[in-house]
């Protein structure tokens, strides 16, 4: 027995893979034949490989539970999520199209606010926005750019077109999981890597580190640069270690950092102080300085505001970078593309309405049992409401929720996410909903990765891809089928 | 520069791993030595607790003092100071020092901890010890060998090297305190000469037999056997040979002045013993005295380089 692609149906669902039962797209092509001649023990022996691959490497997330932090070993699916290279060129200049409006935005909301005085972007949003710093104002980071690592959600539709889900600016996490997905699969599948032209993703650590080296204060030859993490308890720990890792930087945690009284940041090292001109910091904005946002914060640095206000140090991303990471703001981006670059947005938005206006939120109301409502703020897939999955009482409870609170909520129509052939237990292979996290890189010059990290929900029917929430993952290919 | 929280994790680092394989081949050796020695020779399992000084965190966990329980204790308890428990401080260590460590050192260590969490009932019986023991000292082994070829000779490789040669050190003396032990114990005086027997493996736990044999050119004994194992300038596992690595690598790495300066008021590995009946309580207490200053010299390490908000 081995695969038959005939067997496998997608329904409704635009399929990553297949466009009708037994017909594989055209970058997909040699990976369906490929896997139609392995024999299910040969199938079951890729898995394997690539989970044994997967607790060597030890390659984990950690979950929060009741009982204690949890180390799980990575969810993965061997079969691989493939575009076209040439689909992806237009993605790749509307995610740095997005990014550059959105850097425009974060740096207008701090100076000027030219956007609201021109009536583009209604100006209480922004008073009433939780991520919204007034510490940050009039400070200018370089080139303008607030944030410079950015990793955006993309989702298709049932048609098979792409729309921008979110914007993450604020700490962006999965990229060393794109990473390993990749050295995963070579080892698994390495016969499609010598045939077909898969674009490498390798480059990342060294982009990221140019990205940083471009911030540094002191223009010398090797900036000091740094990852700083809340610590090994953070979900996305392995993530840190990872990068510093790969950028040959030093990884610390809060407690190897001071700042003096010159207001410069130095870490600790066995020869003294020493001067730091970089951080990469994977701690929210809230815990980064206790003399100036939660006090009680262990995890940050006393006086590190000061030394940034300063411009003695370089953060990535800026403290306030958050401010656009809202699902509101997010709303207006299309408005910002065609504001601050005069441009109409190559990716859409998927439709949103805002339950802070009045007609708006009357519509969500009415329609609580087929939209997605989304709080503004979070992140990690919590405290949603999934409308044609839920309760009459959650949605009672919802539509209380956003009487109260309509800035902190919007809506979205249910999408028929896209799905791709995965392994399920006994080996066969059954759609799975995904969505794509491109990462995207801004300082003097801008960058995406060549596809991201797909994530994807394992459960049947599931829309939830969040790996703290039962997500698994999937190595991303873009390939070249005119170099063929 | 390196951080002062990296230089104490891989100087950890180094001491977790030595102390892993040490108690590996210690375990090796005594499963070996109890075998040799004749019966009606009362000599326990037991007395690798009190080498260890563990009685304390042995008595409040086993009542009985079996073979079985020590094993436990001493490889798969999940206490601390158990193999086990070692070898997840290790591997959380090299996790934290991934910045700095070739990637194959995690996946390495990763494998070791997968290994023992998986197989620890295999340590306990009797049948399977060798393979289970044997594949922990080899993995240790392809660890440090991976650490000297992948690892830049830099100050990350000095602070290998103090948590290394301490450690080393430290379990010499502890080895050479079993073999004394053994040796002084009432009852062994009866019959049979026991001290070719027990030095000999002490010398084999050291892996030393070999070098001894060629540096010495002399027969098993006990006064030439502490000489070698004190003084002895070549031979990894001898005091004089790990104080020596200390020193050079200390030369190394930066602000060094006031270890340089503890380390030569310690300088001499030197125990006088003519015979057999010398190796008494007054050469116990001689290893206690170098234990000490191995502590203290711990201590001067950890004032000068990790604890850097006192300074």
């Amino acid at each position: 027995m081995s695969i038959d692609w005939h067997d496998y149906d997608a329904q409704i669902f635009f399929d990553e893979l297949i466009s009708s039962p037994g017909n594989a797209r055209l970058p997909a092509r040699s990976l369906t034949a490929h896997l139609s001649k392995l024999g299910d023990d040969e199938v079951q022996m890729r898995r394997d490989m690539a989970q044994t691959t997967i607790e060597q490497m030890g390659v984990t997330f950690t979950v929060y539970t009741e009982e204690g932090n949890i180390d799980r070993a990575w969810p993965f699916d061997i079969i691989p999520r493939i575009i076209s290279a040439k689909q992806w060129k237009v993605l790749d200049l509307g995610l740095q199209q997005r990014l550059k409006a959105l850097n425009c935005f974060i740096d207008d909301v701090y100076h000027d606010q030219n956007i609201v005085k021109d009536g583009i972007f209604p100006g209480h949003i922004l008073q009433d926005s939780k991520n919204f710093r007034p510490e940050c104002v009039g400070v200018s980071p370089p080139f303008g750019v607030w944030a410079n690592i950015c990793g955006t959600d993309l989702v298709r539709d049932d048609t098979g077109k792409f729309y921008v889900l979110e914007d993450n600016l604020r700490v962006p996490s999965g990229v060393a999981y794109m990473l390993e997905n990749r050295s995963i699969t070579k080892r698994v599948l390495p016969e499609l890597f010598e045939n077909d032209r898969i674009l490498p993703i390798g480059d990342y650590p060294a982009r990221l580190f140019d990205t940083l080296a471009a911030l540094s204060p002191r223009k010398i030859k090797n900036p000091e640069i740094v990852v700083l993490t809340p610590g090994i308890y953070n979900s996305a720990y392995f993530e840190h270690a990872f990068l510093a890792q790969q950028m040959g930087v030093e990884l610390v945690e809060g407690r190897d950092l001071q700042v003096s009284e010159d207001d410069k940041v130095y870490m600790r090292t066995i020869g003294g102080l020493e001067r730091v001109d970089v951080i990469y910091r994977r701690i929210d904005d809230m815990f980064l300085d206790p003399e100036c946002f939660e006090e009680t914060s262990v995890l940050g640095v006393p006086g590190l505001m000061r030394a940034w206000r300063a411009g003695n140090v370089a953060l990535a991303n800026a403290p306030g970078a958050g401010v656009a990471d809202d699902k509101v703001v997010y709303a207006f981006v299309p408005q910002m593309i065609e504001y601050y670059l005069n441009e109409k947005p190559i990716i859409e938005n998927v439709k949103t309405w805002l339950c802070d206006d009045p007609e708006q939120r009357a519509y969500v109301l009415d329609n609580l049992d087929s939209l997605v409502v989304k709080p503004a703020n979070e992140s990690g897939g919590y405290g949603m409401l999934i409308g044609p999955h839920s309760t009459k009482r959650q949605q009672g409870d919802f539509a209380r929720l956003i009487k109260a609170y309509p800035r902190n909520y919007i809506a979205q129509p249910t999408l028929k996410l896209s799905v791709c052939p995965t392994l399920v237990d006994g080996g066969r292979l059954e759609p799975r909903h995904l969505d794509l996290r491109p990462f995207i890189l801004q300082a003097d010059d801008i960058y995406v990765t060549s596809g991201g990290l797909t994530r994807v929900a394992m459960e049947r029917g599931s829309l939830v891809v969040n790996s703290s929430q039962g997500g698994g993952s999937k190595d991303t290919w873009i390939v070249d089928t005119e170099a063929r | 520069m390196l951080l002062s929280t990296t230089a104490e994790r891989m100087y950890w680092t180094a001491r977790y791993l030595e102390r892993i394989e040490n108690t590996a081949r210690l375990i090796s050796v005594y499963h070996k030595l109890l075998l040799d020695l004749p019966g009606g020779v009362d000599i326990t399992w037991y007395n690798l607790i009190v080498l260890n000084s563990a009685e304390d965190a042995f008595v409040s966990r086993y009542k009985n003092r079996d073979e079985r329980n020590v094993l436990k204790f001493m490889l798969v308890d999940e206490q601390n100071g158990s193999t086990l428990s070692d070898v997840k401080i290790l591997r959380e260590n090299i996790r934290t020092s991934r910045d700095v460590l070739a990637p194959e050192v995690w996946e390495c260590v990763n494998e070791l901890y997968l290994s023992i969490r998986d197989n620890n009932q295999q340590g306990l019986l009797r049948r399977q010890r060798y393979e289970f023991i044997d594949g922990i000292i080899k993995s240790c082994q392809q660890i440090n060998g991976l650490l000297s070829d992948t690892t830049s000779h830099d100050d990350v490789w000095q602070f290998i090297q103090l948590g290394r040669n301490l450690e080393r050190a430290d379990m010499t003396t502890r080895i050479l305190d079993a073999g004394v032990s053994v040796l002084l114990q009432p009852g062994t005086e009866l019959g049979v000469d026991l001290s070719q027997v027990v030095w000999g493996h002490v010398l084999r736990s050291l892996s030393a037999n070999l070098s001894y044999r060629r540096t010495m050119q002399a027969r098993i004994s006990g006064p030439e056997v502490t000489q070698f194992l004190l003084e002895d300038e070549y031979f990894p596992r001898a005091l004089r040979y790990c104080h020596d690595r200390i020193i050079e690598a200390v030369h190394k790495l930066p602000s060094q002045k006031p270890v340089l300066k503890k380390l030569q008021t310690v300088n001499s590995f030197r125990f006088e013993a003519n015979s057999e009946q010398d190796l008494n309580d007054s050469f116990r207490d001689y290893i206690n005295e170098l234990q000490v200053r191995l502590l203290v010299l711990h201590q001067c390490f950890y004032d000068n380089w990790f604890a850097f908000e006192e300074r």
